[in-house]
């Protein structure tokens, strides 16, 4: 009962289920928090509009946008992935979902940004409805933990 | 002669019983991460509830070594979220973001475009030859949760078979070696 193989593993149960719980609580201790970010987004300039030669719009523009993200960082909190969506209806799809801008947050000290950018990925959409089409700017954030759950949500970020 | 072969049946008896328990013991261990596993996929709907990071196309978010914990529901997927997908003609599955997705109105299907947080450009060089986008069927889960560095003993066992011998004979060996 007392041998070394049995204390050996023992102490490596005991061991692995407090670090298990240690990881559970840090994950739960996230929803402690309730963040209140605030970002502001605005279209500056189009800077060209064009037809693929298979039919598709395709727009460029010069974005600025200035967030804080500063509530969302947490002890447990990796890094958060930050991106802006244009979102818009067409009469072929209920729902076209693009992204134009992202970036990675490592830490609270980078959470409150301002960046002047064109659009990072190619604003295409399936079809050409693109001109004079009014669609929405959200800004989402996803919150990578260190360990446990990840968060997600997103706000308006139409002035 | 008579008490000779009494010990020795006595003691062939102990032999099997033990050999019974032991062999009953490693079939509890063995059935019951089964029913873990299985349990899993149906709680989480997805066909493979648990993966392990092998790329590092998600730096510095997932590192190779780390274990997601995926999920698949019914909602539709949207932009931003990290799904692990399936490729035609490739075994392994790919972890990445979605950064576009386009949403039928008549069929509700979903097209759905993904790149990786490390990887300057998106994914299409990525699909099958010809392939533009993502269907539902390429998609196994949503990744909704985070362990660090749990999985490297796996990535440790695929790249080096021998040393997953060696670690299954030694638990058999301990497994059956044991008193208690």
């Amino acid at each position: 009962m007392h041998s070394f193989g049995y204390r050996a593993n023992a102490l490596l149960t005991f061991a692995i289920t407090i670090l298990a719980l240690m990881c559970a609580m840090a994950s739960l201790s996230d929803n402690l928090n309730s963040p209140t970010p605030s970002a502001e987004v605005l279209v500056l300039n189009i800077n060209w509009f064009q037809k693929q030669p298979n039919g598709n719009d395709e727009v460029s523009m010069t974005l600025n946008i200035s967030a804080d993200l500063q509530s969302l960082f947490t002890w447990n909190t990796k890094q958060v992935f930050v991106f802006l969506a244009a979102e818009y209806e067409t009469p072929k799809n209920s729902l076209n979902q693009i992204s134009l801008w992202d970036g990675i947050i490592p830490s609270k000290e980078h959470s409150k940004f301002w960046i002047h950018t064109s659009n990072k990925y190619r604003f295409i959409d399936q079809g050409s409805n693109l001109r004079s089409k009014e669609f929405n700017l959200t800004l989402h954030w996803h919150v990578m933990p260190k360990t446990g759950k990840m968060f997600a949500d997103k706000m308006d970020a139409d002035p | 002669m008579g008490w000779i072969g009494e010990t020795v049946d006595s003691v062939r008896s102990i032999r099997l019983r033990e050999a019974f328990s032991q062999t009953i013991t490693l079939g509890l261990i063995v059935t019951s991460a089964l029913i873990i596993w299985k349990g899993l996929i149906c709680i989480t709907g997805s066909e493979s509830p648990v993966v392990v990071v092998l790329s590092e196309s998600m730096e510095p978010g997932f590192k190779r070594g780390d274990i997601l914990f995926l999920h698949m529901s019914k909602d539709p997927i949207h932009t931003g979220e990290i799904i692990v997908f399936n490729i035609d003609g490739r075994d392994i599955p790919i972890v990445h973001r979605v950064i576009k997705v386009h949403e039928r109105q008549d069929t509700g299907e979903v097209y759905i475009l993904t790149k990786g947080d490390n990887n300057d450009i998106d994914d299409i060089n990525l699909y099958a030859p010809g392939q533009r986008w993502l269907l539902q069927h390429h998609i196994m889960g949503r990744a909704v949760g985070f362990l660090p560095y749990a999985g490297w003993i796996t990535i440790i066992i695929t790249e080096k078979p021998l040393l997953k011998y060696i670690l299954i004979g030694a638990l058999g060996l301990l497994v059956i070696t044991s008193k208690d």
